[in-house]
């Protein structure tokens, strides 16, 4: 601690200079918060930008649940949800929220904050590719979002937009938005590729002395695999997407049937993307939620290495289970047990990672503050999600709950952990350090109790209506004779109310964050106490981070290490 | 606008610069472009052999007359790379011009080639193997472009003698453009 | 579990769902295991006044095996569970038993269409009876179905069947059921097709033999009137 308060007087002044002098030297707003290549602005751009979809995929959401809850009634807020609009509605909730929330926050964002100060160096290596990255974003987020002002309305062809309903607007009726669909998507792979090449050289290259590969925190680490999976399986989708356009707009006939073409072919390009695109967002979360399990149990991540052997397993596995979304897809049948295979295989790196976290909590000293709150509940929830995947993942099963509710309810159950959970996990555990002010303690535990809740009871019903047959993206079910009964509207019903309290439970975050903002204490360098790097310096860290650079002498988790005084030993420490 | 390099950038953990690093992660990234494109005109090519008919279409003089372009093109970046590393700035810069101008010329072929293709009939949306070819060259001629364009504007830096690192970076991305080709050429036009 | 809900009216509706009681089972032990373990943690080492954590690197086999042995165990309910669904999915999709009846499902935008073979029980001859969203077959008979489309992937799902394949168009895919009792149940379609998809329902009606033989008298074409043979 003795070593931060240095740099903090040094810094000071230059702060203060900046804030009573209104000379040449001040940014603009313009330059410092719009076009800034500092790592921390960009940060939380993203993280801002992922927040605001996040509503955008949420406003969805409200309107489809609504629309199952009491079908065909006019809905507050949104208006009558008709059967093109209910398409278009669970198209871009589906999209926004992986693309547009997920990533963004998850990587993007976490990723801009965390690795530069983790690895303790003053900025990303590619300052200005960096500022690209988030420009490309941006601009890709307004496409999507201007595609529902266009001709027709947006694309209603699903998240997997398969052609050839997407391909031709004569079948999917959005001859624009469908377009604009996937120019948005393909430029957000753009913004990531920049991103992600920014993020592995940065971990690979500009990290503190002393700091080897075995003492790089598990989220750094994590960030870095999944910018490295996005990279390899997003090629090919990069490639399919531009044939996807050229057959809306010139009339190819790559995914055309009837002229020689492969609707297969598209499925085969998006999900050998789509499957590792899950464990691209799922290994940041993971790694946030480690970082904070291990300092609120004050103990060393149980088995560091071994954490890091199962990711690089499950990377190099999930470029082999792709099929196993298209078991009933037309493919060779034969294919289906080669995938029910690999699709297993896979179960055991992420059980043992789940593990590891699990035995991370024995023989700790658990602090029960709200992002440890977050971080536990990340395990305990998506476990769920992990073990009704074997439903999905087994080709036999699969016949029946393919695209069925049973679906929807298993992958929030990944990605609401992997994508609220986390990231509200990872939000409290740093905004101290972004902010330099402290969040508060009960309004959060409010914000997570009601989530929490609200989150199960969105999800386990589906779970009931999926095995008794509902199926996905259908706007109402009122043209099915089996499927039109009181028990089953009762679920759905009980589904929209989840949801409605899960959204106001939102509330308590926006009143949280109004907290923080007018009234937040001063959180210090290091309020939680922990070993990383970016505690050793201010919170906010000043413009190039720490002053002088650090050194790095030991692992990320020396916690409660015997014989020494405190119950946690800073990286960055010199040995005594 | 000035911009100063962070330490970020100069730091080399990995034991090599940061630059180089980064570009071949960008060549990992294009290698999957194109190996998904070219895998699935592959995999179509094959259930497909009809498709025979319309590449004997292909002209074959002016593919292989661009493959010599290429690689004669690839061997000035090469000697760019060379003069920037004995710190001769002016000479990597006219390397680097030289190996423009075999882009430029490698374009205007493709556009006479092209021109003649579809004044024939041969559009992208004649059939599957034209949409692979046009949506294949023409990825690959974006790269040309690309490439073309940031040498251009490494040279006109290597002529101050400044960034002469960069001269090698461009020389590497240079290079796989002229490997996609050898892959491409026989591809579309040998294979019949 | 779910034959109390949806039921099941093929032959192999059981053993799907027996298999998934199967995989409930196992992965629903391995759930409330690793559950009951994290809330038992997190309340036995909750933070206490002038507590110390252990300081546990997880690499002594003392500690390693609470990891490892569970990691066996899983992989050893993974294998039952792969031969568990191959086996499922092999009496499902890659065995076709000889059909009593064959008949050719059709699928665009936003409605079924069915050719059922009619009094000869051979398909493309004259006296096929089409249908418009409502599939009849025989209670107790063998059917193979050759699944087509018009326009776009549609996906031809019968949940009292445990049945679903995707219809693609350009291909002519074929599969089976065999019934085990009448009564007539939702036809669904469970792929996106574009604004209609929420409507495009049918329904399978099966019968006795006798109400179907009267129902084929009732429907089929004057022979005279020859059916131009699909494409």
């Amino acid at each position: 601690m003795t070593t931060t308060t240095a740099p903090h007087h040094a810094d000071a002044p230059t702060a203060e200079h900046v804030h009573d002098a209104h000379d040449a030297h001040e940014q603009s707003f313009f330059t410092k918060y719009l076009w800034s290549t500092d790592h921390k602005v960009i940060g939380f751009q993203y993280m801002i930008t992922g927040l605001l979809m996040a509503i955008i995929g949420g406003y969805m959401a409200y309107g489809f649940r609504m629309q199952l809850a009491w079908p065909g009634e006019w809905i507050p807020g949104v208006g009558f949800l008709s059967s093109g609009r209910y398409n278009a509605f669970i198209t871009t909730h589906g999209t926004v929220m992986i693309f547009w929330f997920a990533m963004p926050v998850l990587i993007a964002a976490f990723g801009n904050w965390l690795i530069p100060l983790m690895t303790g160096c003053d900025d990303m290596a590619f300052p200005r590719i960096n500022r690209l990255s988030y420009q490309v974003f941006l601009i890709s987020a307004v496409v999507l979002i201007g595609s529902f002002f266009v001709d027709g309305g947006a694309f209603g062809g699903a998240w997997t937009a398969y052609p050839p309903l997407s391909s031709k607007a004569t079948m999917n009726l959005t001859p624009l938005g469908s377009t604009l669909w996937v120019v948005a998507v393909a430029l957000e792979f753009v913004a990531f590729l920049l991103g992600g090449i920014n993020f592995i050289t940065t971990a690979m290259n500009a990290r503190a002395p002393g700091m080897s590969m075995m003492n790089i925190p598990i989220v750094v680490w994590m960030i870095v695999v999944a910018s490295i999976l996005f990279m390899v399986s997003v090629g090919p989708l990069v490639a399919g997407a531009a044939m996807l356009v050229f057959d809306q707009q010139l009339g190819t006939h790559f995914f055309d049937p009837g002229q020689g073409g492969d609707p297969i072919l598209w499925q085969h390009l998006f999900w050998f993307f789509g499957h590792p695109e899950v464990y691209v967002v799922l290994l940041p979360a993971m790694g946030i939620c480690a970082e904070i399990i291990t300092c609120n149990a004050r103990k060393k991540f149980f088995g560091y290495k071994t954490l890091i052997y199962t990711v690089f397993a499950t990377g190099i596995i999930s470029f082999f289970v792709w099929a196993h979304h298209q078991f009933v897809a037309g493919i060779d049948p034969r294919m289906a047990n080669v995938f029910t295979i690999t699709t297993l295989i896979i179960s055991i790196p992420i059980a043992e990672m789940l593990f590891l976290f699990i035995a991370t909590l024995a023989g700790g000293q658990i602090r029960l503050n709200v992002p440890m709150l977050w971080a536990l509940s990340f395990v305990a929830e998506f476990l769920l999600g992990g073990v009704t995947g074997i439903f999905l993942g087994a080709s036999g099963s699969d016949i029946y709950f393919h695209d069925t509710y049973f679906v929807i309810a298993h992958f929030h159950y990944t990605f609401v952990p992997i994508a609220v959970i986390a990231c509200f996990a990872g939000f409290t555990h740093w905004i101290p350090k972004m902010t330099g002010r402290m969040m508060n303690e009960t309004i959060g535990k409010l914000h997570f109790w009601f989530t929490i809740i609200g989150f199960n009871l969105v999800f386990l019903p589906l779970f009931i209506t999926g095995a008794w047959g509902d199926h996905r993206r259908i706007y109402n079910y009122d043209h099915f004779p089996d499927l039109t009964n009181a028990a089953m509207q009762d679920l759905r019903i009980a589904s929209t109310v989840g949801l409605l309290i899960m959204i106001a439970a939102q509330g308590f975050f926006v009143w949280n964050l109004l907290w923080t903002w007018l009234k937040g204490p001063p959180a210090g360098d290091n309020p939680w106490q922990a070993t990383t790097l970016e505690w050793a310096t201010t919170s906010p860290p000043g413009h190039g981070n720490f002053h002088p650079m650090p050194t790095v002498y030991r692992g990320p988790y020396e916690y409660s290490v015997p014989g020494a005084a405190a119950d946690f030993t800073p990286q960055h420490l010199p040995p005594a | 606008m000035s911009f100063a390099k962070p330490i970020a950038t100069l730091r080399t953990s990995a034991g090599l610069p940061t630059g180089r690093l980064a570009l071949w992660w960008l060549l990992a990234s294009e290698v999957v472009i194109f190996g998904g494109l070219l895998a699935s005109y592959v995999m179509q090519r094959l259930g497909h052999p009809e498709w025979a008919y319309d590449a004997e279409h292909t002209n074959v003089w002016f593919g292989a007359g661009n493959t010599i372009i290429l690689l004669t093109s690839s061997l000035s970046a090469v000697l760019a790379h060379q003069a920037a590393q004995t710190g001769d700035g002016k000479k990597a810069a006219r390397y680097l011009w030289l190996t423009i101008g075999g882009a430029a010329w490698f374009l205007v072929n493709k556009a006479i080639e092209w021109s003649g293709e579809i004044s024939h009939g041969f559009t992208i949306t004649k059939s599957g193997f034209w949409s692979f070819y046009y949506t294949a060259a023409g990825l690959h001629g974006l790269h040309v472009i690309a490439g073309a364009t940031a040498m251009a504007i490494v040279a006109l830096d290597a002529a101050k003698n400044k960034e002469l690192q960069r001269v090698e970076y461009v020389g590497i991305y240079w290079h796989l453009v002229d490997v996609i080709w050898i892959f491409l050429f026989p591809l579309l036009y040998i294979a019949k | 579990m779910i034959s109390h809900a949806v039921d099941q009216v093929s032959t192999f509706a059981k053993d799907i769902d027996v298999l998934i009681l199967l995989i409930c089972g196992l992965v629903g032990f391995w759930f409330f295991v690793a559950e009951g373990v994290l809330f038992f943690l997190v309340f036995k080492y909750r933070a206490k006044e002038g507590g110390k954590a252990a300081y546990i690197d997880g690499t002594d086999p003392k500690h390693t095996r609470f990891i490892s042995w569970p990691h066996r165990l899983i992989l050893l309910c993974d294998v039952v569970i792969v031969v568990a669904a191959v086996r499922v999915w092999v009496e499902v999709k890659q065995t076709m038993p000889t059909p009593d009846q064959t008949v050719r499902v059709v699928s665009q935008q936003w409605s079924w269409s069915f050719q059922h073979p009619g009094p000869d029980n051979k398909l493309d001859t004259a006296d096929d009876i089409k249908t418009l969203d409502e599939l009849h077959v025989v209670a107790g008979q063998t059917v193979q179905f050759e699944l087509v489309s018009q326009d776009v992937i549609h996906s031809f799902s019968v949940p009292v069947f445990r049945l679903k394949q995707d219809a693609i168009p350009g291909r002519v895919i074929k599969g089976w059921f065999k019934t085990t009792q009448t009564g007539s149940y939702d036809i669904q379609c469970a792929e996106i097709c574009g604004i209609g998809h929420g409507a495009m329902v049918g329904t399978i009606v099966i019968e006795q033999p006798e109400r179907y033989a009267e129902w084929v008298a009732g429907h089929a074409p004057v022979a005279a009137l020859a059916t131009p043979a699909p494409k």
